[in-house]
This record gives structure tokens, C-alpha cells and sequence, in this order.
């Protein structure tokens, strides 16, 4: 079977690039194992957050205090904010709601009830300019009852720093009566399958109505809209005070559906989504991949002229730690990090980790490195790069629009 | 740098200890969104077996009411064979006897041939309404349900008297596990692939014997005669790929995917050595096409706008590629691809009184995309979901065989090899 492109690896990054490249008419085919990482999102793309300890206010400033071996830097600081110009718009395209800019972090409030910087936030979810104060003065708190993953107390707790006062209560409907019955099904997609079929939503806005008389906002856990798109929305036109959505534990509800909206939009684009395959092996022959194996498609080849591989940090299998060695899975791949084993963890496990920063090797051209040479036509996308630690300056979303843009325009040169 | 080989480290036969927790594959059981009472794919799966495994009290019955689509499977990131753990906690711990109407049920082939015997018969009979109140409330077989049509000369019959003799003018061959339902209830898509096949340069032979690839019984709990079954066609298959030379097609994905994955799986049937060479039809086609060894010629009118339907099995095997590839090769096809949705009946799973309401319910999501698609028909390769959808919708179902079949010139298709 043959392709223009075919990427390995669904997540952001790998959606981000076979949309670019769709865009551009390209023949574009992405296998992926399983579901990704946007299946935790909080509800906002991160863009930098944290450098050298310190919050990050502008982020496109702030970068420059990267080290050169940081994805961002070596894309070229020039690039990065058109890149981050390009891929708020081609989020937009695909149906996305956000809001933010790349020159200014605005704040999300966690769950935690802690002011969190941040790039783009989806419209569901409230962003504020200013981390130090919150606009109501009464807020309620509203959860489903028997619903655990919606830690009201820690949100109730963190509001007090901004003395606040707020209250919570809980919301019991006959519409979850049937999941209720089984607790390990009281989730945040269960709940959201149910105001999905829209015969739930004016009830629980009535309830809501009543419950929140005297209060400034309602604050709801971010359970609206799984397949769903408009629900969201609905949800705020009927509730008549301010709603401010906080994310639940995950799988989140807003992350599933902006999975589906890009994969939604790849496809439209006349994408080729295979989910559920693993990629196995590539043929490579003088310094190029010229196709790859699958688990579904055993002997049938797949060609492309250039490949990505998107596959992900060790959470996804992009790359594999075992008790005494460190590797990329598909093609082994070079690897940057130490090779020495003991460099890898900090045994105080909220301290950076070195091995949160190891990744596929590149040239300058994120093109993949094999025994020390490149591969002509196999590009290295997202978070399966080395050279950062997402979790820890909040980068991650950020680093997989903005390498994998720069991924697809290398090969639309 | 060498390429390392990852292998995860299980205790256990299936992969459970995988699990990481995360719950994303209960968000794609069709199941668990319209039955409550269903504990779902992790619950079910991997957090119930390490229970089970410790007392085997804790399996519950409820497993059952799994449609075993696999979609978890497709969907979860760690690669737990979530489906395969359900569906080996039923057969190992269940104490439930199939009754007699899971057996009715799950006999296609006996049932089959009795049936089509007195064909006229039987299809009058259980089109009767007296007839279907009677078996939805004796035998608990829902009275919605239109049983397929019974024909009343069968394939294999037909083969042997107007085919079988052709086939031997070709120079290449293939063996056709044509199941049950082309058997006894729908010669026609056989001998549409034996038009596609013979158009292509292939002569067309049957197995020494097949017998029902055994699905059924696997979900009705007949373990005992499945694995039987299993092990009688594991080896007419290795008498035609192994001593012949012949590989195996079909048309049924069901089929298919039962043999390729579920006798080893589920059954402990080994299958290394047919396992590659028994694939579907439209895999064989399109593998001849991509290596530039069939070019296909298509009729210049036919002209159609097609849904297709992916089929679970289909997506799990990850193979409607090849049917819709081969689709979109006609060049007076539209296609339309619907989001793929499970449509509720697997297999003799909605035949059943108790599982009517749930079967339907998931389903629905996808009748609403075929009669919001204004298309002429819709494509799929999957016997059951043909007779769901076609029960369910205004539209009728076709297998894409079929499909080629109606809109290959043969004449033209077959000059281009005879030369
Ligand atoms: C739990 C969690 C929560 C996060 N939350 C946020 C957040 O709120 N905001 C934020 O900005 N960032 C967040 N991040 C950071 C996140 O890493 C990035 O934002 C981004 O989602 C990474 O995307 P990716 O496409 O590079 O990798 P992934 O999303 O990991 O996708 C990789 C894909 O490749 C597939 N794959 C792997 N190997 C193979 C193979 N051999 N064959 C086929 N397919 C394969 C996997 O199945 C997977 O689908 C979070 C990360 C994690 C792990
Ligand atoms: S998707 Fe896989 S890893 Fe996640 S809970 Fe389900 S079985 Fe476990
Ligand atoms: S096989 Fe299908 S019905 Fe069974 S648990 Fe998995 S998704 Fe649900």
C-alpha cells in the first residue's frame, strides 16, 4: 500500500502533522497502536510554563533561557512563533474552540484549585488573566452523587486563598441511577454518554438553577460533551450564572472529544486513521526507510516517500526503559540520554528527572539517527524527541504541535 | 544500536498484568453505554481475572452480556486482549448450561442443513407470526428477528453441480471457506466470488470438508464441539495450503477472524501454519493488485453512492482497508465511510429475547448515519451485521464481493492475463 506520508504514532503530534500535510494534498496514512495521551488532558495545550524554576509569563521570551538541546531551541526560536501562529489556527480549522496567545500564559484553575499558566485553553473551560484574584466571591460547588473522581474539598480548599467562599453541594438524578449502581462505573465518560443523549442536560440545568441561588458561579466538573459537541455549550446557555468547568480525573471527557475532533478532520482531509495496529519493523535500504511492517497487515507492505514516527514517550511504548536498558522499540533507533543507568532517577521523585528528557536522536533536520547516520526520509515528531521534560516546565502539548509543524514542513520543502 | 525486542513479563496465560488502569477502553464498549448491568471491558477483563484468580467465585455472569467486538481491545494503549480475557473467564468459570435455544442458535450447520432440506418449508414457518410467538416465548428468540432466509439449493450443491468442473481451466487456485450463511442461506455471494475469482486468473475449490468456523458455539458456551470443529478445519486448511499450495479466502470476516485468532486464543487450537495463508478475499485481490500482478476492468455504467459499514471484527483485524481500497478502484463508486460503530447483533448475540432492547440500542447510533447518508445500498463484509442493518434501516446491505462482481467487465479483466 502506498502513501506520500505515513506516520506513526495518533497522538497530538502524530494528528497534527497528517493534518498539516492532508492540508497540503498530501496521501497521508497514521497507524497507531492505541488511544494517546490527549485522553488526559487537562483541558489546556502547554506551551512553557516553568523555566529554571521560575513561572514562565512569556513564553516566546522565556524560551530563549532554553538549553540548545531543548526541542524549541533547535527548531529555531525565529520559527517558533509562526509555528505557534500555525498551529493555534490549524486547531482552530479542525474545530477547536480555544483561546490564548504564545506571547502571553494565561491561567486555568486546577482541580487542585491552584492558578495553573498556560497557552490555549479549550472554551469550556474559564481562563484568567491574573493568577492572584478570582472574580466571584460565592462560588458552588456541584457534583454527582456517588461521582469520586471530582475532589471537591481540594477545590473548596484552594479557593480560600482567595477568600472565597464556597460551598458544596451534590446533584442526584434518576438519569445515573443505572451507573450508579455500579461504582467502578461512576466515571466522567459515563456521565457525559448520559447528557450526550441530550435528555438530561434541562433537568440537571434546573437543578442547578435552584442550587446555586445566592452563589456568584457554579462550578462543575468537566463532564459535558464526549461525542457530543454542542453540549458544552448548551449546558452554558441554560445555567443562569457564570459556569466555571474543572477538570476531572482522567480519561477526560474534553480530551477524548478533541482526539476525535482531529482525527475527525484528518480523515475528512482524506486521511487513512488505523487504529488498533502496532507498527513492528521498517525495511530500510542506503540510509532510507522504504516501507514498514504491521501487526494487522502482516505482508503487505506499507510505502511512503517520507515517514514520521510520533510514537510517544514511555508512557506510550515510544520508548521503552527496562531495568538495564533504554530503547526505541520499532526500528532501535539511536538514543539520546545516558547510558549509564544510575544517571537515570532522582530517587526524590519530584525532582527533575533525567530520564523524563531522553529520546529519539535527530539531526538538525529532526530527521531520525540510526548507528550514527541519519535516515533520509524518517522525521521524529512530539514527545518521543529527547531533550525536555514536559511534565515538569510544561511543554508538552507545545512540543508536540511545534516539532511536528516543523516535522511536516521539512518534508513539504 | 541492535533493535531490541520487547517483550513484556506475564505470569498469567493472557496479558492482564498490562493493564496500566486507565479506563479509556470503557469509554468504546458499545455495551456498557445502554446496559448498566454490564460491569464493562476492565471491570470484566483484567481487574475481574486477577480476582478470578484467586477464587473463581468472583466470576460473574453478567460477562456475558459481552458482545465481544473487541473494540477495547482496538482502543486501549497497553495492549491488554481485554475481549479474549472476557470471553476465557466465560468459558473456564461459567456454570451456566447453553440451553436449548443457544444450541438452535449456535448449530448453524446442522440447523443449516435440516433447514434448507425443507427450505420452502421452514422459511414459511418462521415467517409466520404464530410461529415467531412461539419462538420468542418458548425458545426466548426475540420476535422481531427475521430469521435469514433458508435456500433451497446450497452452495456446496450447486458448486458441485455447475462449477466445480470449470475451475480446473485455470492456472492458479485458491480453496473458498464459504460458511454457513453463503452455504444455506446466500449461494449468490458465493458465486460472485467465484465470478470475481475466475475474472481474476483463479480457479475457485472448496475444502475437503469445512465445517462451521464455530463462533457461535464459542459465544454460546458449546466449548467441547467448537474446539472439535476447530481442529477438523485447522487440518482440511493445511490440506489445501500446506500439501496443495492453495491458500484459503473467504468472504465472511467473522469466519476469518475466528480461525485466525480465536481457535488459538480461545480454544488453545494451534494454527501457525495456515494462520498467513487464510485471509479474506478482498486481502487476496487487493495484495495481487498492489504488486502489480491483477489490474481489474470496470463496467463504464455502473455507477453508485456507497456506505460502508466496518464491521467489528473487521476493525479489529484492521483489514476494512482492503474492501474499501478495492471500492474506491470502481470508478463510478462514491464511498462513503461511516464512523465505525458496532451495529448491536454480534452474531446470535441479538437473536436472543433477553439481549433484543440492548442490541438495538447499540446499533442505533448507526442506523441514524446510514439513513442520514442518502446512499444506494451499504457495503460490509460481515453476514450478521447484513441482516441487522438490513432489519433495522431502509437500506439494503451488500458484500463487497458482490459488489465487484456486478461491476467487473469479466471479459476485459480476463483478456489482460490470457494474452
Ligand atoms: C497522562 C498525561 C497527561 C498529559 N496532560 C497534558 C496536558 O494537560 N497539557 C499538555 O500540554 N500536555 C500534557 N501531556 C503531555 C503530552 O505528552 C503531550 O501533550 C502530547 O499529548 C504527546 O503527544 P504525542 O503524540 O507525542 O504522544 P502520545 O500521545 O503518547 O501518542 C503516541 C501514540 O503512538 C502510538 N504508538 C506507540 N508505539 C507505536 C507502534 N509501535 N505502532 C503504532 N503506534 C504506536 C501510541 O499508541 C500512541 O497513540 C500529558 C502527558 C501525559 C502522559
Ligand atoms: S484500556 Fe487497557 S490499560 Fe486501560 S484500563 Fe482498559 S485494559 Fe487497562
Ligand atoms: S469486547 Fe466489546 S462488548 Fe465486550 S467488553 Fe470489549 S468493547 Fe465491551
Amino acid at each position: 500500500m502506498k502513501f506520500d506520508n505515513i506516520i506513526i504514532g495518533g497522538g497530538l503530534s502524530g494528528l497534527t502533522c497528517g493534518i498539516k500535510l492532508a492540508e497540503q494534498g498530501k496521501k497521508c496514512a497514521i497507524v497507531s497502536s492505541g488511544q494517546s495521551a490527549i485522553h488526559f488532558f487537562s483541558g489546556s495545550f502547554d506551551l512553557l510554563s516553568k523555566v529554571n524554576e521560575e513561572e514562565v509569563t512569556n513564553p516566546l521570551e522565556s524560551m530563549k533561557a532554553l538549553p540548545d538541546t531543548h526541542p524549541y531551541k533547535r527548531v529555531g526560536l525565529d520559527k517558533i512563533e509562526r509555528l505557534t501562529n500555525d498551529a493555534l489556527h490549524l486547531l482552530v480549522r479542525s474545530g477547536l474552540n480555544l483561546t490564548g496567545q504564545a506571547d502571553r500564559n494565561h491561567f486555568t484553575l486546577t482541580p487542585m484549585g491552584v492558578m495553573k499558566p498556560t497557552w490555549l485553553t479549550l472554551s469550556d473551560f474559564t481562563s484568567f488573566d491574573n493568577k492572584d484574584s478570582f472574580p466571584w466571591k460565592k462560588a458552588v460547588i456541584l457534583n454527582f452523587s456517588g461521582f469520586l473522581d471530582f475532589h471537591t474539598l481540594f477545590i473548596k480548599d484552594g479557593l480560600k486563598k482567595f477568600d472565597v467562599q464556597a460551598q458544596i453541594k451534590n446533584v442526584s438524578m434518576k438519569q445515573f441511577e443505572a451507573i450508579r449502581k455500579n461504582p467502578s462505573e461512576m466515571r466522567s465518560t459515563n456521565i457525559a454518554k448520559e447528557f450526550d443523549k441530550e435528555n438530561a442536560i434541562d433537568e440537571f440545568a434546573q437543578k442547578a438553577n435552584v442550587l446555586s441561588d445566592g452563589f456568584d458561579v457554579v462550578i462543575l466538573p468537566a463532564v459535558f460533551g464526549l461525542f457530543n459537541k454542542t453540549i458544552a455549550d448548551k449546558l452554558k446557555e441554560k445555567i443562569e450564572k457564570p459556569v466555571l468547568l474543572l477538570p476531572a480525573i482522567p480519561p477526560s471527557v474534553p480530551g477524548i472529544r478533541t482526539q476525535i475532533t482531529l482525527r475527525e478532520r484528518f480523515q475528512e482531509l482524506g486521511g487513512t486513521y488505523l487504529l488498533g495496529d502496532n507498527v513492528e519493523e521498517g525495511v530500510f535500504e542506503n540510509g532510507r526507510l522504504l516501507e514498514i511492517r504491521t501487526n494487522n497487515h502482516g505482508d503487505i507492505k506499507f510505502e511512503a516517500d517520507q515517514f514520521i514516527l510520533a510514537s510517544g514517550s514511555f508512557y506510550s511504548k515510544g520508548i521503552v526503559a527496562t531495568h538495564d536498558k533504554l530503547y526505541e522499540p520499532i526500528f532501535g533507533l539511536d538514543i539520546e540520554g545516558d547510558s549509564d543507568r544510575e544517571k537515570w532517577f532522582d530517587e526524590k521523585i519530584f525532582n527533575d528527572q533525567a530520564f523524563m528528557r531522553y529520546g529519539v536522536k535527530t539531526d538538525q533536520n529532526f530527521r531520525a539517527m540510526m548507528n550514527g547516520e541519519p535516515v533520509e526520509n524518517l522525521y521524529v515528531a512530539g514527545s518521543v524527541l529527547g531533550g525536555a521534560n514536559p511534565l515538569k516546565e510544561g511543554s508538552g502539548a507545545g512540543i508536540s504541535l511545534l516539532t511536528s509543524l516543523h516535522a511536516a514542513e521539512q518534508i513539504l520543502k | 544500536m541492535k533493535k531490541e525486542i520487547f517483550e513484556p513479563y506475564n505470569v498469567s496465560d493472557n496479558n492482564f498484568e498490562q493493564c496500566v488502569k486507565c479506563t479509556i477502553c470503557t469509554v468504546y464498549c458499545p455495551v456498557l453505554e445502554v446496559n448498566p448491568d454490564y460491569p464493562g471491558p476492565k471491570q470484566s477483563g483484567p481487574d475481574g481475572e486477577r480476582m478470578r484468580l484467586k477464587d473463581p467465585e468472583f466470576y460473574d455472569e453478567a460477562l456475558k452480556l459481552c458482545l465481544n467486538c473487541k473494540r477495547c481491545e482496538v482502543a486501549c494503549p497497553s495492549g491488554v486482549k481485554i475481549g479474549d480475557i472476557i470471553q476465557s473467564a466465560r468459558i473456564k468459570y461459567s456454570k451456566s448450561k447453553p440451553k436449548l435455544r443457544d444450541m438452535i442458535l449456535a448449530n448453524t450447520d446442522i440447523v443449516g442443513t435440516m433447514a434448507s432440506t425443507f427450505a420452502p418449508i421452514v422459511n414459511t414457518a418462521v415467517a409466520l407470526k404464530p410461529v415467531r410467538k412461539v419462538m420468542d416465548s418458548v425458545l426466548k428468540i426475540d420476535h422481531h428477528r427475521m430469521f435469514p432466509k433458508y435456500t433451497g439449493l446450497r452452495f456446496e450443491t450447486w458448486y458441485r453441480r455447475y462449477a466445480e468442473k470449470k475451475q480446473q481451466e485455470f492456472d492458479k487456485h485458491v480453496s473458498y471457506f464459504h460458511g454457513c450463511y453463503v452455504n444455506y442461506n446466500f449461494p449468490q455471494q458465493g458465486k460472485d466470488l467465484i465470478k470475481v475469482m475466475n475474472a481474476a486468473g483463479y480457479g475457485v475449490h472448496l475444502l475437503e470438508k469445512e465445517k462451521c468456523c464455530g463462533v457461535a458455539l464459542i459465544s454460546n458456551g458449546l466449548i467441547k464441539q467448537a474446539t472439535k470443529q476447530a481442529k477438523h478445519n485447522v487440518e482440511a486448511f493445511k490440506k489445501s495450503i500446506v500439501d496443495k499450495k492453495m491458500p484459503v479466502i473467504s468472504t465472511s470476516s467473522t469466519c476469518i477472524f475466528t480461525i485466525r485468532d480465536e481457535y488459538p486464543h480461545l480454544l488453545g487450537v494451534k494454527n501457525e501454519e495456515i494462520r498467513n495463508d487464510s485471509e479474506l478475499a478482498t486481502r487476496f485481490l487487493f495484495r495481487l493488485i498492489d504488486e502489480g500482478k491483477l489490474n481489474l476492468v470496470f463496467k463504464k455504467n455502473y455507477k453508485k453512492r456507497i456506505a460502508y459499514h466496518t464491521p467489528c471484527h473487521m476493525e479489529k483485524l484492521g483489514w476494512s482497508i482492503y474492501s474499501t481500497s478495492l471500492l474506491k478502484m470502481i470508478p463510478g463508486v462514491e464511498l462513503v465511510q461511516l464512523e465505525s460503530q458496532c451495529c448491536g447483533i454480534a452474531g446470535t448475540y441479538g437473536f436472543k429475547k433477553e439481549n433484543y432492547q440492548t442490541s438495538q440500542e447499540v446499533g442505533k447510533p448507526l442506523f441514524n448515519q446510514i439513513e442520514n447518508s442518502k446512499v444506494d445500498f451499504v457495503a460490509t463484509d460481515c453476514e450478521t451485521c447484513k441482516w441487522q442493518i438490513e432489519m433495522s434501516t431502509s437500506s439494503k446491505v451488500h458484500h463487497p464481493i458482490s459488489i465487484l462482481a456486478e461491476a467487473i467487465d469479466v471479459e476485459a479483466t480476463m483478456k489482460l492475463w490470457q494474452k
